[in-house]
């Protein structure tokens, strides 16, 4: 199958999303906010929407409206303390309503909103590649570069507050890391889907994982293996590419459940 | 010398509710090892988050190391350990990555942790007994040893001054009395400040020569021997 150009490209494109998915949903994951990816997908189905209605790029005008949403959640959720859950549903039905009315202003009920929503990796084209290529490369830079210091915050953030660490600036850093993931994951699993990408295999890595660094590279390697099986099966079984990547992820999960439930009977509890 | 601490005439209270903290007056000067204890909501906690600047009083000052605790320029020297403290997170971190959470802000917040930092977090582990469960994940330890983990983590910052918020709480009585006489040395050995929340001080009570109480502002402040004697056990202080 990789013979073909637009496997090829699927694949180069779905390995990108397959690591920062997980790499940023990682420190997502830890702080307990495993559902903002998918409030941030709606916003960027908003921008979708409006990059319709105005004749603009739809992956640009998703990538301000995820990063804006993101940054807005995280600023929200700073100032307001525990209404970081009424934020996510404001942002979240927000989006879509305001999708919905600008797709329907635009007149473009069709496949290519379709493609948006539910993936569309065998269409991938050179310059979506570029651009997945070039902003996936910043955003796993810049998880490397600040992995400790988002770490060090998911383990404590009062007493990284107290250090004198800037937790308020990385976390609206994180938010927008999160808006950016969304916006380019779009055309492979699609924005319905991404959010798994980015939880799932943390999830599944974190079961079985005996520190939180080896928790973050195999939760890496599980979105990496997610992305290649799921392609391949959808392949030769014609079957949709984001979906079948979001269903190995959740098989990953069940596996890991079993086994950890069976290394950590080895284990005393605490 | 300028105190460490320096609380004068602070009044707070949360968004709303009754008066928290009355008129509290505090000095602890550097070197100085003392121990907080009062009723459950009394306000220890609340105290602890003015004077490291996280909460600003509605009346009166704070100061830390001559300067506004808010303000505070060396931020990177405080070592915290906040009450209740388990982790924030779901994922398996060892002993060595939570005592390196503790290093962040004074090994720098970018790339991988330097050696002269790791030797600096290796040390606390080994200052407070737990070389061997190094690399262990903290759910596998009992519950002593994790708060033995998170004093190590404060540790990594090589405070000049280290304030624990009842690290003893829910840690039974053989492992309270072993984690006071730890903190007693570390205090001694590394002559850090040290203000300690304890809920049952009981184990400190031999250990410190200064105890303040606190119930709705300082009610006491002196040796644990001039302690009124029906005040002896600070869950029923009647002030
Ligand atoms: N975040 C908060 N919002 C409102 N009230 C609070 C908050 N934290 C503490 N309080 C109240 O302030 C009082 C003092 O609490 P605290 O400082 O935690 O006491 P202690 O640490 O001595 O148990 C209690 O009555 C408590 O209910
Ligand atoms: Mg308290």
């Amino acid at each position: 199958m990789l013979e073909l150009d637009f496997m090829r490209m699927a694949f180069a494109a779905g390995s990108v999303v397959g690591l920062l998915a997980p790499a940023v949903g990682f420190f997502v994951v830890q702080r307990r906010m495993s559902l903002i990816g998918d409030g941030i997908g709606h916003t960027a189905f908003a921008g979708v929407a409006f990059g319709y209605l105005v004749g603009l790029s739809p992956v640009l005008t998703a990538l301000v409206a995820a990063v804006g949403g993101a940054v807005a959640v995280e600023w929200l959720r700073a100032r307001r303390g525990t209404a970081g859950d009424q934020a996510l549903a404001l942002l979240f039905y927000t989006g879509l309503a305001a999708g919905v009315v600008l797709v329907s202003a635009a007149g473009r009920f069709d496949a290519g909103l379709f493609a948006f929503l539910f993936g569309a990796i065998l269409t991938v084209t050179t310059s979506d590649l570029v651009l997945v290529a070039v902003l996936g490369a910043v955003g796993l830079a810049t998880i490397g570069l600040l992995y400790r210091a988002l770490a060090g915050i998911a383990l404590d953030e009062e007493g990284a507050h107290v250090a004198g660490v800037p937790v308020a600036l990385l976390n609206v850093l994180l938010a927008a890391l999160v808006g950016l993931t969304v916006a380019i994951s779009m055309r492979i699993v699609g924005i319905l889907l991404v959010a798994a990408l980015m939880v799932l295999p943390v999830i599944a890595a974190s079961r079985v994982a005996r520190s939180m660094r080896a928790s973050f590279l195999l939760a890496l390697a599980l979105g990496l293996a997610s992305v290649w099986i799921g392609l391949t099966v959808s392949y030769y079984g014609n079957l949709a590419a984001g979906g079948a990547i979001v269903l190995v992820a959740a098989a990953f999960v069940l596996a890991a459940t079993a086994a950890g439930s069976v290394t950590r009977g080895r284990v005393p509890a605490r | 010398m300028t105190p460490a601490i320096e609380l004068h005439g602070v009044d707070y209270a949360y968004d709303g509710g009754p008066p928290v903290l009355r008129d509290a007056c505090l000095t602890v000067e550097e070197g100085e090892f003392v121990a907080i204890a009062g009723p459950n909501g009394g306000g220890k906690t609340t105290l602890l988050r003015i004077l490291l600047g996280l909460a600003r009083p509605a009346a009166g000052t704070a100061l830390l190391f001559g300067e506004p605790a808010h303000r505070f320029s060396r931020r990177a020297t405080l070592g915290y350990l906040a009450q209740r403290s388990r982790l924030g997170t779901d994922a398996p971190a060892t002993v060595r990555e939570v005592v390196s959470a503790g290093r962040l802000a004074a090994g720098g917040l970018l790339g991988p942790l330097r050696a002269g930092d790791k030797a600096i977090v290796a040390r606390a582990i080994a200052d407070v007994g737990l070389e061997e469960k190094a690399d262990a994940p903290l759910a596998t330890l009992s519950g002593g040893q994790q708060q033995r983990a998170f004093i190590a983590k404060a540790l990594a910052a090589e405070p000049s001054l280290l304030v624990l918020d009842e690290p003893t709480a829910g840690v039974d009585p053989g492992a309270q009395e072993s984690l006071a006489r730890l903190l007693e040395r570390l205090h001694r050995e590394r002559q850090v400040t040290v203000l300690y929340v304890s809920h049952e001080f009981g184990a400190v009570e031999n250990v410190v020569r200064r105890l303040v109480l606190v119930r709705g502002g300082i009610v006491f402040d002196g040796p644990p021997s001039d302690l009124p004697g029906a005040w002896h056990d600070p869950s029923h202080v009647h002030a």
